[in-house]
């Protein structure tokens, strides 16, 4: 199936199977902040935004995104470096490979203007595994963050 | 899960004349859990197509449409005013945000998954389910049929009545599936009891909604001997996730606590 996706605002045209699920299509499309981690829709690496809400990359059907805008941390530059600062300051990153995933849920619960309750942002968090960071001084991180820049 | 090709139906009686024609022929709703099997789908027919994300307020029901994703459930202002609110409980609960945006109601209760956080609830809030080719059937009787559902839920349909509810999903770790998860309601008709991830699909506990719903005045004692029914009525077996001793342990406390919670008695210490 030959498709168009709208990727960070610009346009790709490429041909995939009709089986094929956007964490594909997107790494083929050199768009590797998408990482490949459990590929069964449970660790949240491959989240992306679709139409600005986050999706397993890995759950989702390729051809199912034509038409619909799709952002990856590269989208989202400022926020996912400023994010990163705060990630730094709270120990709360070592391998990153979690980040982008954790960085595009953070924005887009930023983009929905909260709550940002703790409670809340731990609900926003679950569904992204960490292997290096005990989760606590993540949620601390983005706590500080949201409360530095939110509007 | 290998996909040869994708039909994009123009209407429900499209998509189900394209089911009927081969056992290779599979509906797809969200796509996720599909994707987990090992299976060859000569067509995948997409049915997001055909209009079934919705979620309705008739004057005596709410629509719930089987394409509807987990999270617009669970956001649902008109789905929380519902025996209290158990159903976006129970769904928040599922995996993370992001997969909930992209898995359906429909392919929950369809495949009638031991494990489902959706199915238990529901049945205790009574839904009907709407199918292209068999109309209505009550969530009960569909799950009491066997074998491979050979139709398109439509929509999931719960009537609005007064209502109080309690759902309890006990599990290892955040993200994992039940080790067991139990609901109970309460409206004009008396109380519903279900449990689930026995591990097998949740079940209405029947002989203990009758001991309550025949009973003139409701106290501890009977709520005790209720919750000890319930548990013992139901059948639990053994899986990596806990044994069949331990989920009917844990059964009897959270029928237990559901039914003091709806009754507006505290649990002794
Ligand atoms: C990693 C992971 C963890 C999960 N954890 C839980 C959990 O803890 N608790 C829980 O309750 N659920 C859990 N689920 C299941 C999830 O809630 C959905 O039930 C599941 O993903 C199916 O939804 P889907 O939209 O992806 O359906 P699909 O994968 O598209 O379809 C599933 C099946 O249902 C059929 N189908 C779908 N829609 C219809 C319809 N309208 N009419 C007829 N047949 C239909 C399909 O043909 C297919 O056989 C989990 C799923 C995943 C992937
Ligand atoms: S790789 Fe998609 S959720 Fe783990
Ligand atoms: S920092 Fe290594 S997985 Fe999260």
């Amino acid at each position: 199936m030959k498709i168009t996706l709208n990727i960070n605002n610009r346009d790709y045209e490429t041909e995939v199977k009709p089986g094929e699920y956007l964490t594909d299509t997107l790494r083929r499309l050199h768009q590797v902040s998408v990482r490949r981690g459990c590929d069964t829709s449970s660790c949240g690496v491959c989240t992306v935004l679709i139409e600005g809400k986050p999706v397993p990359s890995c759950a989702f059907l390729s051809y199912r995104a034509e038409g619909k805008r799709i952002t990856t941390v590269e989208g989202i530059p400022d926020e996912a470096s400023e994010l990163s600062r705060y990630f730094g300051g709270e120990g709360a990153d070592q391998c990153g490979f979690c980040n982008p995933g954790i960085a595009l849920s953070v924005y887009a619960l930023k983009q929905a203007q909260g709550p940002y309750t703790e409670a809340n942002i731990r609900h926003v968090l679950t569904g992204h595994l960490c292997r290096c960071s005990g989760y606590h001084a993540q949620v601390e991180a983005v706590k500080r963050y949201l409360e530095a820049n939110h509007e | 899960m290998k996909i040869k090709s994708v039909y994009k139906p123009a209407s429900l009686e499209d998509a189900y004349q394209e089911l009927l024609k081969s056992s290779k022929h599979v509906l797809m709703a969200g796509g996720a859990w599909l994707r987990l099997s090992n299976r060859t789908v000569e067509k995948a027919i997409d049915l997001g197509c055909l209009d079934l994300a919705f979620i309705n307020d008739t004057a005596e029901a709410v629509e719930i449409g089987s394409m509807t994703t987990l999270k617009a459930v669970e956001d649902s202002e008109i789905v929380s005013g519902l025996y209290d609110g158990i159903l976006p409980a129970a769904l928040s609960q599922i995996v993370g945000i992001g997969l909930r945006n992209v898995v359906t109601i429909g392919g929950n209760v369809v495949a009638r998954h031991g494990f489902s956080d959706i199915i238990t609830p529901l049945l205790a809030m009574n839904a009907q389910l709407k199918f292209y080719d068999k109309g209505l059937l009550s969530l009960h009787e569909y799950l009491e049929t066997r074998g491979k559902t050979t139709d398109i839920l439509e929509k999931i349909i719960i009537a609005k009545v007064p209502s109080r509810g309690y759902f309890k999903k006990v599990r290892k770790t955040a993200l994992d599936f039940a080790v067991i998860n139990v609901a109970v309601t309460k409206t004009e008709a008396g109380f519903n009891i279900s449990v689930g991830s026995r591990p097998s699909v949740g079940m209405l506990c029947e002989t203990a909604m009758a001991l309550l719903n025949k009973a003139s005045n409701i106290d501890e004692n009977l709520v005790d001997k209720a919750a000890r029914c319930a548990a013992d009525s139901l059948k639990f077996s053994d899986n990596h996730r806990g044994s069949g001793d331990y989920r009917r342990t844990l059964t009897e406390v959270y029928v237990k606590r559901g039914l003091l919670q709806l009754l507006d008695l505290e649990e002794k210490a």
